[in-house]
């Protein structure tokens, strides 16, 4: 513990010493880390990042339903099933390989222009990006909860078939709960991402805090803002990373508890 | 009256491998037939298939007159009267003991949660289980875990039990209180068809033993004359390698 936290203090310093001793310091201290701009840019951006947390919400809750679907598609079995499988493979393969900036940028520019309705909602980039967080997200999501499912020894299945369950109940009562539990951490993984991707909502027009910073940043020829909006990033991000590596902790001392079985 | 199991012709195979090469057999009911014989002679793909856990390629089984293997037959029907035990427990280990008996009969059978759980409650005190109705499966020994397994079969009140070397995962002093388990059974007159390493259960409570061999039944009668006088030389060399082993 103290040799841990006394390396820390080294290298920070060092670190530190570096930056403050580096040509370029006093001009990167004015354009970067200006104190009065990070206390008067924060609130605004604060607000805007409520929008971020706003379109993580609602994505996070389409992409369990939609990737739980799609991850079931790809689990039936046998060949009068194979074009679903293929099409619910395509599907994760197209929104693996597309970087999320283009569908994002696509859906919510693209969907709009074609002038099929007036209604607000279809006209909102928020609406069409959270699609498109959702589309891109349920294909990671998707193959997540599949390794679940193929976690499930098949013994389990013929367990429930045998007592004459249907295939749909043996899934819905005995398969899948047990899936879903062994993928939570992995799961909520992706969803840490999900929650930084949001900033790329900015490129469709809505103001995020990304956007927001964008804003403040060139009001004041300054940086300083895109620190206020990795803060605020950061704020949620870690305390899910540190809940996630707890869950992974606790299953872990949970499965040597129980011997290993 | 037409048999409770009975097996015409039945062919198996997984690839290449052919697994059982045309078997038949009649278990009246009411009758405990114990199938003995050397890991892979087919025991338990031949209980899979009676449960069509495994589909048979050739040949067919009739249960109570009706033939199962047929096309468009209602499996999930079929399987509520045919109970079987596995191996290794195989218990859902996200449900209490409780939770386990009543899936089936709650799902399958759609019972209401009360009745279900009455009747969950009384098989549970039955095979002295009552106190373990809250545990999950992981708190269990495998004696109890394998007792709550034979509960959760019967708690769908099968007519036919099927047990797979249920007794082969298991610490040897556990061995009796399931053994004990399936006598009973036995003596309440339940039909059963048991792959079992067990001898001297096998002797003591089956009305027939069948000896498989390679995919067939080589051999098969009561079990004082399966045991003191096979008649087929490899029957006799599979309970000699027994009797070496202490098994016997």
């Amino acid at each position: 513990m103290a040799t841990a936290l006394a390396s820390t203090v080294v290298v920070l310093t060092v670190l530190v010493v570096i930056a403050v001793t580096s040509p370029g310091w006093d001009e990167f201290r004015a354009k970067f880390l200006d104190g009065d701009l990070f206390w008067t840019s924060l609130p605004e951006i604060a607000r805007a990042f409520r929008l971020n947390v706003k379109i993580f919400s609602i994505s996070e809750v389409l992409i369990l339903i939609l990737a739980l679907g799609i991850a079931v598609l790809r689990s039936l079995p046998g060949p009068v099933f194979f074009p679903i499988r293929l099409l619910a493979i395509i599907y994760t393969d197209v929104f693996r390989g597309i970087p999320t900036i283009l569908v994002v940028y696509m859906l919510a520019l693209g969907i709009p222009a074609l002038l099929l309705s007036d209604a607000n909602w279809y006209r909102s980039a928020v609406v069409w990006s959270i699609v498109a967080l959702t589309l891109v997200y349920s294909a990671y999501v998707a193959e997540v909860y599949r390794a679940g499912i193929q976690s499930v020894h098949p013994s389990q299945e013929a367990a429930a078939r045998s007592l004459g369950l249907s295939r749909w109940q043996a899934l819905r009562f005995v398969v899948l709960p047990q899936a879903v539990r062994r993928v939570i951490p992995p799961l909520l993984n992706d969803f840490i991402g999900l929650q930084k991707d949001t900033a790329l909502v900015a490129i469709a027009g809505p103001v995020e805090a990304f956007r927001q910073a964008q804003i403040a940043e060139s009001a004041n020829f300054n940086f300083t803002p895109y620190l206020c909006a990795s803060l605020l990033f950061l704020l949620l991000t870690i305390p899910l990373a540190r809940f996630t590596d707890w869950l992974i902790e606790r299953d872990r001392r949970r499965f040597l508890a129980s011997g290993g079985s | 009256m037409a048999s409770a199991v009975a097996l015409e012709r039945v062919v198996k195979s997984f690839g290449k491998l052919e697994v059982l090469s045309g078997i038949d057999l009649d278990v009246a009911e009411h009758e405990v037939v114990c199938l003995i014989g050397a890991s892979g002679s087919g025991k338990s793909t031949l209980l899979r298939c009676v449960n069509l856990l495994e589909p048979v390629d050739a040949g067919r089984i009739l249960i109570h007159g009706d033939d199962i293997t047929a096309p468009g037959v209602d499996q999930n029907r079929l399987r509520r009267r045919i109970g079987i035990v596995f191996q290794a427990f195989n218990l859902f280990p996200h449900m209490n003991v409780l939770e386990n008996v009543t899936l089936a009969p709650r799902k399958a059978l759609r019972m209401g949660a009360k009745d279900a759980n009455e009747r969950g409650i009384e098989l549970l005190e039955r095979f002295g289980l009552a106190d373990k109705r809250d545990e999950f499966p992981d708190r269990l020994s495998g004696g109890q875990q394998q007792r709550a397994a034979i509960v959760r079969a019967l708690a769908m009140e099968p007519d036919i039990m099927l047990l797979d070397e249920v007794t082969s995962a298991l610490d040897p002093e556990l061995v009796g209180e399931v053994l004990g388990v399936i006598r009973d059974l036995a003596k309440g007159g339940m039909t059963m068809l048991v792959a079992t390493h067990e001898m001297g259960f096998a002797r003591e409570t089956a009305d027939r033993v069948c000896f498989l061999d390679r995919g067939r039944i080589l051999e098969q009668g009561p079990p004082e004359r399966i045991f003191t006088a096979p008649s087929e030389p490899r029957t006799q060399e599979f309970l000699r390698r027994i009797i070496e082993a202490g098994r016997m």
